[in-house]
């Protein structure tokens, strides 16, 4: 019975939950606190059943909840979860808990608002990874803007305004074309199941322009070169805790996009297209890292770094086109896709909330007023040093099993595109440690840094929770794997067969 | 052969006549200080009943028949019905929004509500009129009462500005849609709907019956509003008091909606191919000139007078999309008018005696001073913007999908690249109430009916979301039996 609703409770409890937090008003802070931490952690607890009791053996879609809603148009209350989204379910519950505490001390304005809107973004980000009906996933994937939009302007730094209206926008006009595309579907199909949908026989031409429709949708989510620039804006601006669900989970819901729309619904579209999906994954890995080395900003380094690490997520899931063409292990390019998205959600999370660590302390994020920070915080550098390694990708960490699948499955399709993409293992390590080198080692640099003090009981549990999961998923990321691989070989056959009419 | 039997599915028009005259008395022996509590009453009460007695008849009314009385000059269907309904809904809430502003510039008078109480006769006149003599009727109806409602506060410069100028330019629209009417009967040789219908029908088109089109077009753009004919309605917004303000973009627009499906679905279905172009190119205009604008006004009136612009041109696309366009039109413009007088409501909260608090700046931290109404004005700008889960994403998918289905694609791509650029000017009226500090902290005082009504407004938002459905195919339902 319970089961049968564990994801409308995912997606209800913490949303409600918030709206209760809003009631409740500034002046209880204290309690307001205490009631977000319990929702995320019962939430988190919740969603435990969902890896428990996942069927790892069937690409079928589990924990499926099915209502009519809005008849006239067809549209259905319609959830469950894969092989493929139900690790990104879990990843939003470990996250929201995280942010949760991170926000405790530093958040002192509208606290109640902040952790509404933390936990609404929740419900809404649960919300895309579990729904199955085409217009229920928009309805969630536009919505989470307005909670994200808050976020960045009510608590975000002196050129807020300009980041959050930019943030907001780019991504509404990616959308509003997607919308259109959906409706297309919608008339030619007269469903929005994505089971149907992905079944619907289209002709290329159709697949052309919708491919497109979703690319704007997606590509701006991710964010893809070229229509990254508001990601940086986003990520500066942001509070901690708007980092690290931006970084960590929302730009996973373009790369969740690719898998659950263009790939199944438009294959040939997807096939002709994946030359140009693969160049920008390469300018996005190279390019964009090299821009990352030159960051004076500490956030704007990761959050340049996040759209370098997301590219090879566009480039493992459009690999399998050129693999499967020539018999290449294309399973491995999609799995590395998906293991990127995990990891990198932990490791982004991990980075922004060192940043915010050390924010907290001399309000500035700027690399030059910094230095020399091993020598007052030891645990928070072995912690940042740990993590910035991860994000360069050394192996051992969960960093470098995506990208080393991803590396490996490119070799087989071809060697300049493998060579392209393995130059991150350079760049990676370059603006990471690095930025590493001038901020935690070295000598004492100013006065400031040596009054800061080390990591409080409640930071350092946090970096820990973080680097137990890193170290873990990179050490031994068979679960994970074992998880996926049913729904990854199902979506590779499915891709394979041509559906144009 | 007139019977009095006749006159029962016509009560609650006869009932708000009735009352709109005892309101209009018992408004003369109502003084300032009283704060007009009683009338207000009464004029909600009127609409109570009269929902109730729409209600019923619809209810008893098997399977959406339709009664055509006094001649064929009107007309009692489901379509109409629902309409009503939600004029009466409309009503109660902008008698609550008056009642507030009246008492805050402490101008209470009993004619307020009775002029009210007047054009929403008429409004309910030209939902369910029948034939063009009792069309022009009510139109005349809602205009008269709509000019006096302008230039309420007799010492106002700028509200006796903007009812000049509105009552000049909707004497010309009445005369050029008058004007229409008579080409029309010319080429028919009825005035009543149906029977033009049946004589278009019968014979080719000939160029009279289509200049006759292009006046009557013309005059219900003007009263929609749709550019090019839209130049009153930013002027008239701002200049009257925003009690009026709010009042014109509730009723008056329901009537207009209902005018255009009756002459343009009803009455001209058959010369579809005629108006429909012209229609989506005051719809096409209506978007682009409306979102544009209102991306540089300070005075929100303003602003959302513009909105108001393109939300119409919006709606008008849903009749472009053909007979299964109406009910998404219809649905739109329910749903639009909601959002609107709730906007309209919460700048009547923010106001004080003598200072509306139009400029945008005014909503300057207004999250700080008070975040529950904060959170409502957001509520409503997010469902303008067509942002989901709010309603009005819901009302633009409708339109959409008729339209696409019609096989305009490319106006469904243009209006949703517009629908962006608008989002950029509800954004910024959040930005201001949410990120930006507060100047005053001044508190704002609104007894507690007016609130529970904004509440409930706003809420409506999310709310809708459980009855949308029902909602929506009810819309459905009275648009295939028009």
């Amino acid at each position: 019975m319970f089961e049968q609703s564990l994801l409308s409770v995912l997606i209800w409890l913490p949303m409600i939950g918030g709206l209760l937090l809003l009631a409740l008003g500034q002046q209880r802070a204290g309690m307001v606190r205490f009631l977000a931490l319990v929702l995320s952690v019962v939430t988190f607890l919740l969603s435990l059943p969902l890896w428990t009791q996942f069927d790892g053996g069937s690409a079928a879609l589990q924990f499926v909840e099915k209502t009519v809603w809005i008849d006239a148009l067809n549209i259905h209350y319609h959830l469950g979860v894969n092989g493929i989204s139900m690790p990104l379910v879990i990843l939003t519950t470990i996250i929201t808990v995280l942010i949760v505490l991170s926000a405790w001390k530093v958040i002192d304005k509208n606290v109640h608002q902040y952790m509404a809107a933390m936990l609404i973004l929740e419900g809404m980000l649960i919300g895309v990874f579990s729904a199955h009906d085409a217009l229920l996933f928009y309805l969630f994937f536009e919505a989470m803007l307005i909670p994200m939009f808050i976020i960045i302007g009510i608590w975000g730094g002196p050129n807020r305004v300009y980041a959050t209206l930019k943030f907001f926008l780019y991504t509404f006009l990616g959308s509003v074309l997607m919308l259109i595309g959906l409706i297309y579907l919608y008339m030619t199909s007269g469903t929005w199941n994505l089971t149907e949908l992905a079944a619907l026989p289209l002709t290329m031409t159709e697949q052309t322009w919708l491919f497109f429709a979703f690319f704007v949708g997606f590509a701006i989510k991710i964010p893809m070169f070229p229509v990254h620039t508001w990601l940086p804006d986003a990520h500066v601006e942001a509070p901690t805790g708007g980092s690290v669900v931006l970084a960590a989970i929302m730009l996973k819901v373009g790369g969740y996009g690719f898998v659950r729309f263009s790939l199944p619904i438009l294959p040939d579209a997807s096939q002709e297209f994946t030359w140009l999906l693969i160049t920008l994954s390469l300018i996005a890995i190279i390019y964009i890292g090299l821009v990352a080395i030159v960051q004076k900003d500490m956030k704007k380094l990761i959050a340049y770094s996040s759209i370098s690490h997301m590219g090879f997520v566009t480039l493992g899931i459009f690999l399998v086109f050129m693999l499967m063409r020539s018999d290449g292990n294309s399973d491995m390019a999609l799995t590395g896709a998906m293991i990127q998205m995990v990891s990198h959600g932990f490791i982004s999370a991990a980075m922004f909330l060192c940043v915010g660590v050390l924010y907290d302390r001399l309000h500035t994020r700027m690399i030059r007023d910094y230095g020399g920070v091993i020598n007052t915080m030891p645990w928070f550098g072995g912690f940042f040093v740990f993590f910035a390694m991860a994000n360069s990708g050394l192996p051992g960490t969960s960093g470098f099993v995506g990208e080393f699948m991803v590396i490996l499955a490119s070799f087989q399709a071809s060697f300049w595109i493998a060579f392209c993409a393995a130059i991150t293992l350079i760049l990676g390590a370059a603006y990471s440690l690095w930025m590493i080198k001038r901020v935690v080692f070295g000598t004492i640099t100013n006065e400031a840094v040596e009054s800061m003090q080390d990591v409080t009981t409640r930071e350092f549990f946090i970096l820990a929770v973080l680097a137990v999961f890193v170290l873990v998923l990179g050490v031994w990321p068979e679960p994970l794997v074992e998880v996926m691989r049913a729904s990854v070989q199902q979506l590779i056959e499915h891709v394979s067969v041509s559906k144009v009419i | 052969m007139f019977g009095w039997s006749e006159l029962i599915p016509a009560l609650p028009e006869l009932l708000v006549l009735a009352m709109a005259c005892v309101v209009l008395i018992v408004g003369l022996y109502s003084s300032n200080r009283s704060g007009g509590g009683f009338i207000v009453f009464l004029s909600v009460l009127t609409m109570l009943f009269a929902i109730i007695i729409t209600a019923k008849d619809h209810v008893a009314t098997v399977d959406f028949s339709r009664q055509l009385l006094f001649n064929g000059s009107f007309i009692r269907d489901g379509f109409g019905d629902l309409l009503k309904i939600v004029v009466y809904i409309l009503m109660i809430a902008v008698f609550f929004y008056a009642k507030q502003y009246l008492r805050t510039n402490q101008n209470v008078r009993g004619e307020y509500f009775a002029l009210l109480l007047f054009a929403t006769l008429g409004t309910m006149v030209m939902i369910s009129g029948y034939n063009f003599i009792s069309l022009y009727l009510g139109l005349e109806l809602v205009a008269l009462s709509s000019y006096a409602l302008v230039a309420y506060s007799r010492t106002d410069i700028k509200g006796n500005e903007a009812a000049m100028k509105y009552f000049i330019l909707g004497a010309m629209a009445s005369g050029l849609f008058l004007y229409g009417v008579s080409l029309l009967y010319g080429a028919t040789g009825s005035l009543q709907i149906n029977e033009i219908s049946a004589a278009i029908a019968r014979q080719d088109n000939d160029m009279m019956l289509v200049l006759g089109l292009i006046f009557i077009l013309v005059g219900i753009a003007f009263k929609l509003g749709a550019v090019p004919f839209h130049m009153w309605l930013p002027d008239v917004y701002e200049g009257a008091p925003v009690a009026t303000t709010l009042f014109l973009s509730s009723a008056p627009k329901i009537a207009a909606f209902a005018l255009a499906v009756r002459v343009l679905s009803q009455g001209m279905e058959n010369i579809f191919d005629y108006w429909q172009p012209m229609v989506a190119s005051l719809a096409l205009l209506s978007i682009v000139i409306g979102n544009v604008f209102a991306l540089q006004q300070d005075n929100l009136k303003r602003m959302f007078a513009y909105s108001t612009i393109s939300h119409i041109g919006f709606m008008l696309l849903g009749l472009v999309g053909g007979a299964d366009g109406v009910a998404s039109a219809m649905f739109y413009i329910i749903v639009y008018l909601i959002m609107a007088i709730g906007g309209f409501g919460v700048i009547v909260l923010l106001s004080s005696k003598g200072i509306e608090a139009e400029k945008i700046s005014d909503f300057k931290g207004l999250n700080q001073r008070n975040s529950w109404y904060a959170f409502m004005m957001l509520l409503i700008l997010f469902s303008m913007a067509g942002v989901p889960p709010l309603v009005g994403f819901f009302a633009k998918l409708y339109v959409l999908q008729a339209l696409i289905a019609a096989g305009y694609l490319w106006l469904a791509i243009v209006a949703v690249i517009f629908a962006v650029i608008g989002a950029f000017y509800y954004l910024r009226v959040v930005k201001v109430m949410y990120f930006d500090e507060s100047e005053t902290d001044q508190a704002i005082d609104v007894s507690f009916d007016v609130k529970a009504v904004l509440s409930v407004n706003a809420l409506a938002q999310l709310g809708l979301l459980v009855i949308l459905p029902v909602l929506f195919q009810y819309c459905i339902y009275v648009t295939k039996t028009l």
